[in-house]
């Protein structure tokens, strides 16, 4: 390199550059992680076979599948939104991206936007991969498309709050391990793929407040009762997105 | 504004809980040159760089970078500068390549890639993932990353910790480069032979004050007087030699035939010092003058050694 080289020459690219750039890099890292891929697509889609092909759970009446593929859609979102970006966000504070980061012209809101721009892109290869499988296994979706697209964006907005919650104040082991918890509970009892009526009424009643029940429930209530937009599992998701986004807002460190 | 200091920090305090880090700091930083933070592990040096980047708040004081407020006017300053952490700064899953690339993409005006990654001798592990890069490779990687977007100032937070010789050696000719090219660089560094190489203007750290500041000769001169030793024949009349020397000179013999000679020593003083000899039929051998390093400056300014032990109660 010549003389001249370094000459300052400094400068912000344009915003739209930055976010795209940031966007697709963290896109790359999540596709590159091997855990985060275990979690997002190989359980999910394992998950949809191996319970609409086995009759292990009782789904009540009509193919499984039709049950189940809501359900599973409901843990896609919460893999990305929720697991994935809580591990990796946990990590990249904890490895000094996000205080490196922040010394770079890109602002904090344009790094967040990122963040999210990806998990949405995530979510739309999962629900593409996802829904192909359910096809293939006889799924026959009803409902509003938008009414889906909605609660899909409420569940996101739910649980990348609760994500980001988590990874801005525990340690990144913390978080690792919380958010590996955190997932199986739900997995369990949040109506993924065990009906909540399989529980006692007292317990219903509280495991129809998590985040991943009522996304599971009303994406349910859409896509196989054909209900227009089921109101009371919106509001749920939407308490849970102010309160979770409010919080990491308030209490998120970035070192 | 040609001359304006890039960097100026008055009173600064920074306090970590019942911890203070920064206790009432000042520095000037001047456009162009290359400045050393010096100071002992602990001494307040990541934290006045990590004010002056924007990640701290000052407790009280003020700081101004290139005329700004590094935590009001963020986003105007944070294309203007180019940061070098400590550790850290790169996702573990990224390739080096990749994520100086990222980098770029964030700058309007980057430095070629390509040619930055030969230069920083980073050729062959564009395809590693950072976390299996070595240490010195993660360092150079993160200068690169401080240097890409063509920034007016950089602050290099340690460069050379953990690197050997040779890659020293590269990271000084990169500062030396910069500095060339007209890029501001303030650098922080335990070492003070970086910091005698390499500086400008030196600000010597201790507690979390600025206790002496200036040129790496200018500082050498001012705290500590130097020594000139000679050997010749035993028993030279010491009293009539001190009388030929400028006042506040002394000489003494500390082995038989061995003299040594404190006090501002200049060419004039050598001069002296050897007709002195040559009137009284002495031939002076060996003569040496040592200089005194920084390490004896901080020595005698703080009673420690840089490297944090204590050598006085």
């Amino acid at each position: 390199m010549s003389a001249g080289t370094y000459t300052p020459r400094p400068g912000a690219a344009p915003l739209p550059r930055m976010i795209a750039a940031q966007t697709a890099l963290e896109t790359r890292m999540l596709l590159r992680n091997g855990e985060q891929l275990l979690l997002t697509v190989i359980i999910p889609a394992l998950l949809l076979v191996l319970f609409s092909a086995v009759d292990i759970v009782d789904t009540g009446s009509g193919a499984s599948v039709d049950f189940l593929a809501p359900g599973i859609l409901a843990l896609a979102v919460m893999s990305t939104a929720f697991t994935g970006q809580a591990i990796a966000t946990g990590f990249e504070r904890r490895y000094g991206v996000l205080k490196r980061l922040g010394a770079s012209p890109l602002p904090r809101w344009a790094l967040m936007t990122a963040k999210t721009l990806s998990v949405l892109v995530t979510e739309v290869l999962q629900i593409v991969l996802l829904t192909a499988i359910a096809f293939a296994l006889g799924w026959s979706p009803q409902g509003n498309p938008l009414s889906v697209l909605l609660l899909l964006v409420l569940g996101t907005a739910a649980f990348s709050g609760l994500g980001l919650l988590m990874a801005g104040t525990l340690k990144a082991e913390a978080t690792l391990a919380a958010a590996n918890l955190v997932f199986l509970l739900l997995l369990v009892g949040g109506g993924v793929i065990v009906p909540l009526d399989k529980f006692p009424d007292a317990v219903q009643s509280v495991l129809g407040l998590l985040p991943v029940s009522a996304l599971s429930g009303g994406l349910r209530d859409v896509l196989q009762h054909g209900a227009s937009m089921p109101w009371a599992e919106a509001g749920v998701l939407a308490v849970w997105a102010v309160l979770g986004l409010g919080a990491a807002a308030k209490f998120f460190r970035w070192e | 504004m040609e001359n304006e200091p890039v960097v100026q920090v008055k009173g600064l305090v920074k306090r970590y809980g019942a911890k203070t880090a920064v206790n009432g700091l000042d520095l000037v930083v001047a456009t162009g040159a290359v400045t050393a933070v010096l100071g002992p592990n602990g001494a307040g040096k990541t934290t006045t760089v990590e004010t002056c980047e924007g990640y701290r708040r000052p407790d009280a004081g003020t700081v101004r970078v290139l005329g700004l407020d590094p935590v009001a006017d963020a986003e105007r300053l944070r294309p203007r500068i180019g940061v070098m952490l400590q550790s850290g700064g790169v996702y573990s899953g990224a390739r080096a390549d990749e994520m100086l690339r990222h980098m770029a993409k964030l700058h309007a005006h980057p430095l070629d890639v390509d040619a930055l990654t030969e230069r920083l001798g980073l050729g062959d592990c564009g395809r590693t993932a950072y976390r299996r890069l070595s240490g010195g490779q993660q360092q150079r990687l993160s200068l690169a990353m401080a240097v890409v977007g063509r920034p007016e100032l950089v602050f290099l937070d340690e460069p050379t910790a953990g690197l050997d010789p040779q890659a020293r050696r590269s990271t000084w000719d990169l500062v030396r480069e910069l500095r060339a090219d007209g890029v501001s660089v303030v650098l922080t560094t335990h070492f003070m032979d970086e910091a005698e190489a390499l500086a400008d203007d030196v600000a010597i750290i201790d507690a979390g004050r600025v206790i002496a500041q200036g040129s790496p000769e200018q500082l050498c001169r001012g705290g500590a007087e130097n020594t000139l030793r000679f050997t010749g024949r035993t028993g030279l009349d010491l009293g009539s030699l001190v009388k030929a020397l400028p006042d506040g000179s002394e000489a003494a013999e500390p082995l038989p035939g061995t003299y040594r000679i404190t006090g501002t020593i200049d060419p004039q003083l050598l001069a002296t010092v050897t007709s002195w000899c040559a009137q009284h039929g002495v031939m002076p051998e060996g003569i040496s003058v040592e200089r005194h390093t920084l390490e004896d400056v901080f020595l005698e300014l703080t009673g420690k050694k840089l490297t944090g032990k204590e050598l006085r109660a």
